[in-house]
């Protein structure tokens, strides 16, 4: 029988090591799977390369794993939100390498990561310092700009509701980074409010099959950096 | 001299926003813009991290965090929108299916290069977001701006110092005394405020502008935000 479902916190994160790569989707409040970085940062890990669009606060999401100095280099199109304290001259985290990507080619590089498709041509940023030092080519009079896929060792991954399967569908705005994300992980761990039997989730309704999904942790609560915000 | 608030730079802005339209905006004044469409005009507003039809933003009270813009606030969806994942949403940026885009800018140059993303200070952490795959992939390119930063300098120039956006992206720049199109030729005045001269224009412009044969004064209504 197949039941990617993990009864604990402990089982989802076993055996990633220091040094691994890591993907964590969201984008701002949605679909971050802030309880899945909250337990990895109990890990202690170090020597982390993580990948995510950006930290929204330094207390919890990416910003938490950061923060907690498990990270040497974070691959990001928008490192930090306004108000999160990190990266900075003079903050513990200003020594975090930052290799900063256009949200698109961030995306495309994934889902390429994760498509068996090793690199591709993009006409984003050709002309701009983030294109330096990347091989270009003229095709059919436009420059374009070679970018390489990303995979990782390990993708952290925040859906709505499972089945044992791991068939996943997610809530409106909080796909986002998700499903390429699942993808493009050697490991993908999923946190979900609801796992159900096979069957109950509408076949046409899947975003993301469970052949991306390795581990699924019920966390029926998920933790919410908006209400920690406001406190 | 009065020169157009930031809501009427958007109003105007919003003139040249046909029906049926897919429309992404950036931050600061293109999000006054859907206040602005005129009546009888249907424009589907794209948000990059996964949206379409997006709707006004969510009341006071009525936020649900699952449901954000690309600002990261909370927002809503209209009757026909969508949700996609953000490979797909920038498919739909870099694959040319966005009809138009409206950013704000730090520097626009001669030739429509766009620099929006880095004052290049070295002081905070860059960041770049969806803004090079926007100006890269957009069928048409709308910058909003003030003419002049707070300090006089102009914000159109020759050739941008401040680090690329991206290369002869721009295809119009409004201001808060012109409308200027980026063409083969250079750029070239469609409107500018009556009680400004061409030449007083000129000189708050750091590239050389031409005026459009059929320039028009520019106007907007009176939208009450000073």
């Amino acid at each position: 029988m197949i039941d990617k479902q993990v009864p604990d916190m402990k089982i989802a994160l076993s055996g990633i090591p220091d040094g691994a790569s890591v993907m964590a989707a969201g984008f701002g409040d949605a679909g971050v799977p802030n309880d899945l970085i909250a337990g990895m940062t109990e890990l202690g890990l170090k020597h982390l390369t993580m990948v995510g669009n950006g930290a929204v606060s330094e207390r919890i999401g990416h910003g938490q794993l950061i923060v907690s100095g498990a990270v040497d280099k974070f691959i990001s199109s928008f490192p930090r939100a306004p108000s999160a304290k990190l990266f900075d001259p003079g903050t513990s985290t200003a020594d975090v390498e930052l290799e900063i990507v256009p949200q698109g080619t961030l995306a495309e590089r994934i889902r390429a990561g994760g498509s068996g498709v090793p690199a591709f041509f993009t006409k984003t940023g050709a002309g701009t310092p983030l294109a330096d030092g990347k091989e270009t080519r003229e095709i059919d009079g436009e420059t374009y700009v070679l970018e390489h896929a990303i995979k990782a060792d390990v993708s952290l991954i925040k859906a709505k509701v499972a089945d044992r399967w791991g068939n996943l569908i997610y809530a409106k705005a909080c796909r986002n980074f998700n499903p390429i994300m699942a993808m493009a992980g050697e490991l993908t761990i999923v946190q979900v409010e609801k796992v159900v039997e096979p069957g109950e989730l509408d076949p046409e309704q899947v975003v993301t099959p469970g052949i991306f999904v390795d581990r699924i942790l019920v966390v029926e609560n998920p933790a919410i950096i908006q209400e920690l915000e406001d406190e | 001299m009065s020169g157009l608030s930031r809501f009427q730079i958007a109003w105007r802005a919003a003139q040249d926003i046909p029906d049926g339209a897919v429309v992404n905006l950036g931050i600061g004044i293109p999000l006054g813009i859907p206040n602005f469409i005129p009546d009888g005009r249907e424009v589907v507003l794209h948000s990059e991290n996964g949206l379409l039809g997006m709707g006004p933003p969510a009341r006071e009270g009525q936020e649900d965090w699952e449901l954000v813009n690309a600002g990261t606030r909370a927002t809503t969806l209209l009757p026909g929108g969508s949700f996609f994942h953000h490979a797909d949403s920038f498919a739909m940026i870099r694959g040319g299916h966005i009809d138009i885009c409206a950013l704000g800018a730090f520097q626009i140059a001669a030739d429509g290069s766009l620099a929006n993303w880095n004052l290049g200070d070295g002081k905070r952490t860059p960041a770049v977001g969806g803004a090079m795959d926007l100006a890269a992939g957009a069928k048409k390119l709308f910058v909003l701006t003030e003419h002049n930063a707070k300090d006089a300098t102009p914000k159109i120039v020759e050739e941008c110092e401040l680090p690329l956006t991206g290369v002869r992206c721009v295809d119009r720049i409004f201001t808060d005394v012109a409308v200027i199109d980026v063409t083969p030729d250079g750029l070239s005045v469609a409107e500018h405020l009556e009680e400004l001269s061409f030449d007083e224009l000129q000189e708050r412009t750091a590239a050389p502008l031409t005026q459009a044969d059929d320039w028009k004064p520019l106007t907007a209504p009176d939208l009450g935000d000073g």
